[in-house]
């Protein structure tokens, strides 16, 4: 009796094992409880709902969407078909009808899944009619962005489908859904796509349907995308990109009084056309291969240029501030500025104002580079230290939204460049440097980098005298206005310095350097700017035609525009930018423009020439290293 | 006494039959359930697994009644006739049989499939019983031992090479009644050794199995000799050469493993071991069932809305798998009463065994038990995933006609030799 314990034993056991196994991976382990989203049983079918439409400030419309159709093949239920037809039918050949449908087998025979994609209307139109004949075949129509102006490409961006590390970071998106990649696409994708609803259904494990999963209790209807207005006046916007053809640059647009981007313009641009549909993926390969135009490149929001004499006004604003200069105070010219006592420890300056004691007001018009280097360098030397005294003047211009990001509703940036002691005494050893080795920072050469966005948010913080609305580009959610940038920023110089300065930009355009860009009907106040730029190639410093600047607001008493402009190569700043920032601000204020023989000028001013020698260079540099 | 025979079924166990009924009634549930899934589900068509089912559950029924008409004595009388037969009738497979899935097991009579390995565990019980319980029996000795193991053997190697090494496997269920009949002690023990170094070597690798052999040896040497002197002398020599095949099983084991298995044989028990984690390929039935199961969470999803069992995500579900419906739809309370039942059944034959006065009901009933048994653990473990991939069915849950008349059969005979009981004062 005793030997019939064994499997007496054995029995209980097993049973006791068996329900402790059970307990686990029916009750405790969490690893096995299924949701019908990770459950492999459900399949999820998603509703699209249709992407938001994109309104400019005046309602006219950006982008909206258009059907575009599949052609999707099920391999099990494709039967026998006159293969010579249907290929004439889609324009293949027979090869490539193999291979498309060898490929959806591979994937699921049972599973539909895209034969040929995004075939245009006409052809779908034509392949409609003959579709019922081939078994397995079926067409499905999407929506797909379409941009109705050929414009504004850098700011309405664009549309693609999900990378892997997206999909496992954001639980929304699934494989092979689209999503906005860049621009306000990007930056409003969730009010653009809306949401997507869901149906759950229930599957067999060849993936077959096989009936709504629990009658539908999990499941939800899409939400639809919403409508958005920017700030953007396409007008303007596509006036300044005509502007900027054939050359290279950015301007950037803002209404001073609210930090709305009237215009954000980056040339060379694209048709943003391109970045939809079939031919998607070979033209952005194309775009983002070209890398000496760089189209797909924002210079009004990436590139970082040196301010040049734009800068001007912000180191005579902070030395008004610091009380190292009153509007009255005077320098002499000496065709430039001593700042040493090495001969090449010179500033050349060629203002032409030579023994003539120099105010501030024309050292603005007439750009002296003396002035404000002594000016910047009483600033510094107003502290004990060299360190501290470019730590309050950094402050300072930090105020202004330079040298950081600004914040604006654009997925895309820098920061620019402003020094402080600390970077100081990194690039000089033991903190052994003095304010005259960062002298350039008077007149904006130097270390300093601002972004031509930067630029303009300067621009319209001297036009409110003293702050500024963070810039922005929506302006309106359906009807509700978007109020997420109403708030005030005030920069560190007090109100009353400004009305100097200002009047000191009035006058470039009266008797200054862009007096030929001055108007009867505007008041306008500006500054030109001519940056000198270097490339290096092959180890050695070369330099190129200097990049033309020009900062604007308009009218002077009342501000409604302000503007900066960043030419590449261009020049001195009043030959290309200062007429191109005038007459966007003619355009914007009135409406049309009564100089079109500036205009014409400025259509036709082509500096390929100038990038086309710089792309020389850098190939022959590269040809001779092969 | 002639009287009592108005009845057929008197003496018969009642909680045995009850236990049966509930597994028979719980088996069909789950089968419903599973087919009902196609879309031309019609309960009582023969092309639905749940119709044949119930075609083979009423089957059952008249084969019950005539094993109750036969005289007890009739089916000692006759088992070693009966065994020659099955032993033609599964030799005569290699010749007449019909291929199913890979496995050449049945006969063919038009629509209907009979597997006769199903039949061949019971004659094959009845056999065993009867050499057993002859009075000159003695499984002491060598030579009988090697008689009775060769009883079992060869139905056991011939279906296995069908090839149905699942069906083969359940024949090792008789060491059990070997050793409840006398068998000697280290059969068992070094069976269980044998599985426990198979194990350990495929999950540790030949080099840390020999190392911690050699330590265990010199320890056990250490203790034996300075702690218990005198028992050095006893069991030192004993302990040695018990470690010295140990370790040339556990080299054989690397070397069959590696040289003999196929990959797939490999895969199984790796997957078990947890030494490889493939969900797709090899893994994908343990892991579909497994994941299953667990969906059911405590209280299941309810008859009929099992997602998964619907979608037919575990591959012969009907069959082999029968468990993870369960599992799915009735949840962890389900599947454990069922555990629970199963293991009342279990005990209440191997209970029923050791009530039978005579030898030959006690040794069938025993075979009974160890059989059930091993249909039990193996197809339950290996639906949970404890246990490697070895196709056998769940008596009375799984769908298969011969399966089920098999065990009813094997049942009824022992229910019938328990009824008997009463005129063997």
């Amino acid at each position: 009796m005793q030997r019939g314990k064994l499997l007496f034993y054995f029995i209980i056991i097993v049973c006791v094992i068996f329900i402790t196994r059970l307990f686990y991976i029916q009750v405790i382990n969490e690893e096995y409880r299924i949701s019908p989203f990770n459950n492999s049983a459900v399949r999820v079918k998603y509703e699209y709902p249709e992407r938001g439409y994109v309104f400019d400030r005046n309602g006219k419309l950006l982008a909206a969407n258009q059907p575009s159709y599949d052609i999707m093949v099920i391999p099990r239920e494709v039967k026998e078909l006159d293969t010579l037809e249907f290929c004439s039918l889609l324009q293949i050949d027979k090869a490539d009808f193999q291979k498309k449908i060898d490929k959806a087998r591979i994937y699921s025979p049972y599973l539909p899944s895209v034969f040929l994609n995004q075939i245009s209307k006409d052809e779908y139109a034509y392949i409609q009619e003959k579709m019922y004949k081939f078994k397995g075949f079926y067409i499905q129509s999407r929506s797909q962005r379409d941009y109705v102006v050929n414009s504004a490409a850098n700011v309405l961006g664009y549309i693609s489908e999900v990378n892997e590390s997206l999909i496992e970071s954001n639980p929304y998106y699934q494989a092979g859904e689209l999503i906005g990649t860049q621009g306000i696409e990007k930056q409003y994708e969730e009010i653009l796509r809306g949401k997507k609803g869901m149906k759950f259904i229930q599957k067999d494990r060849f993936n077959r349907e096989i009936g709504s999963f629990r009658e539908g209790i999990f499941d939800s209807l899409p939400e639809a995308g919403k409508d958005i207005t920017l700030t953007l006046d396409i007008e303007l916007q596509q006036y300044g990109e005509k502007l900027m053809q054939n050359k290279r640059g950015g301007i950037v647009a803002l209404d001073p009084k609210t930090g709305e981007i009237l215009s954000l313009i980056s040339t060379p641009t694209y048709n943003p056309n391109l970045m939809v549909g079939k031919d998607r993926s070979k033209n952005s390969v194309k775009l983002f291969g070209d890398k000496y135009n760089l189209p797909m490149y924002d210079r009004a929001l990436q590139a970082q240029y040196p301010p040049g004499s734009p800068f001007k006004i912000v180191n005579a604003l902070i030395g008004l501030q610091e009380g190292v200069i009153t509007p009255q105070s005077s320098f002499y010219c000496y065709h430039g500025y001593q700042y040493g006592s090495s001969s090449r420890a010179f500033m050349a300056c060629h203002c032409n104002v030579v023994n003539y004691p120099i105010k501030l007001e024309m050292a603005i018009y007439k750009s002296c580079n003396a002035y404000f280097a002594n000016t910047y360098r009483r600033t510094i030397e107003k502290y004990k230290t060299p360190s501290m005294g470019i730590d309050v003047w950094s402050n300072h211009l930090k105020s202004f939204g330079l040298g950081e990001y600004l914040g604006y509703d654009l997925p895309i940036g820098r920061k620019g460049l402003i020094p402080t002691s600390e970077y100081y005494n990194k690039n000089y050893k033991n903190g052994n440097w003095k304010s005259t080795a960062t002298i350039s920072n008077a007149i904006g050469q130097g270390e300093v980098l601002t972004t031509p966005i930067q630029l303009a948010n300067l621009t319209a913080a001297i036009a409110n005298k003293g702050f500024y609305y963070t810039p922005h580009i929506l302006k309106k959610v359906e009807n509700n206005p978007f109020t997420k940038f109403n708030q005030k920023h005030i920069t560190t110089i007090d109100a009353k310095h400004f009305d100097p300065i200002i009047e000191g930009m009035f006058q470039v355009f009266e008797i200054g350097t862009a007096r030929y860009s001055r108007m009867e009907t505007i008041q306008m106040c500006g500054k030109t700017g001519t940056a000198e730029n270097f490339k290096r190639i092959n180890g050695r410093k070369v330099q190129f035609e200097d990049h033309s600047i020009f900062v604007a607001f308009a009218p002077k008493d009342d501000p409604k525009i302000a503007i900066a402009i960043f030419v590449e190569n261009g020049g001195f700043g009043a030959t290309i930018a200062a007429p191109i920032a005038s007459l966007m601000i003619e355009k914007y204020l009135t409406g049309n423009i009564s100089r079109p023989f500036i205009e014409q000028a400025m259509f036709e001013k082509s500096l390929a020439f100038e990038y086309q020698k710089q792309l020389f260079s850098l190939t022959s540099f590269e040809k001779a290293t092969k | 006494m002639r009287k009592l025979r108005n009845n057929i079924f008197y003496g018969a166990d009642f909680i045995l039959i009850l236990l049966f009924l509930i597994l028979v009634v719980l088996g069909l549930l789950n089968i419903f359930s599973v087919s009902s899934t196609s879309a031309q589900f019609d309960a009582l068509s023969l092309s639905s697994r749940f119709g044949t089912q119930l075609l083979w559950v009423g089957i059952s029924i008249p084969t019950v009644i005539i094993i109750f008409f036969l005289e007890a004595k009739i089916f000692e009388r006759f088992a070693t006739l009966t065994y020659v037969f099955i032993l033609i009738v599964l030799a005569g497979l290699f010749v007449f049989g019909k291929n199913i899935n890979g496995a050449t097991s049945w006969y063919s009579f038009g629509s209907f499939n009979l597997q006769p390995s199903e039949i061949a565990k019971a004659i094959t019980a009845l056999t065993v019983s009867k050499i057993l319980s002859e009075n000159y029996f003695d499984l002491r000795k060598l030579h009988y031992q090697w008689q009775i193991f060769l009883i079992v053997l060869i139905p056991a190697i011939l279906i296995s090479l069908q090839p149905d090494p699942g069906s083969a496997l359940v024949y090792a269920a008789f060491f059990f009644v070997f050793y409840r009949e006398g068998l000697p002690w280290y059969y068992i023990f070094f069976g269980l050794l044998a599985i426990l170094l198979f194990v350990t070597t495929l999950l540790f690798g030949k080099i840390p199995m020999l190392i911690s052999l050699l330590v265990f040896l010199i320890l056990a040497s250490f203790y034996l000799y300075f702690i218990k002197k005198r028992k050095f002398s006893r069991f030192g020599g004993g302990l040695f050469i018990i470690l010295l095949f140990s370790s040339m099983f556990i080299l054989s084991v690397d070397y069959i493993v590696t040289n003999v298995f196929e990959q797939r044989h490999r895969d199984r028990f790796m997957v078990i071991l947890g030494q490889t984690t493939d969900t797709k390929g090899i893994g994908y039935n343990t892991n579909q069932s497994v994941l299953t199961i667990g969906s059911g969470g405590f209280t299941g999803k309810g008859f009929m809305f099992g997602d998964r069992t619907k979608g037919k995500f575990v591959p012969e579900q009907d069959t082999d798998y029968i468990f993870s419906t369960i599992g799915e739809e009735w949840g962890f309370l389900g599947s454990s009463l069922v555990i629970l039942i199963f293991t009342a059944f279990l005990l209440r034959i191997l209970v029923l065994a050791e009530r039978q006065k005579n030898k030959f009901s006690r040794i069938y009933g025993y075979s009974v038990a160890s059989i059930f048994f091993l249909h039990f653990t193996i197809n339950i473990g290996m639906v949970i995933g404890v246990l490697p991939t070895i196709g056998i069915p769940l008596p009375f849950f799984s769908g298969g006609g011969s399966a089920f008349l098999g065990f009813t059969i094997l049942l009824f005979i022992f229910v019938k030799l328990d009824a008997n009981k009463v005129y063997e004062w």
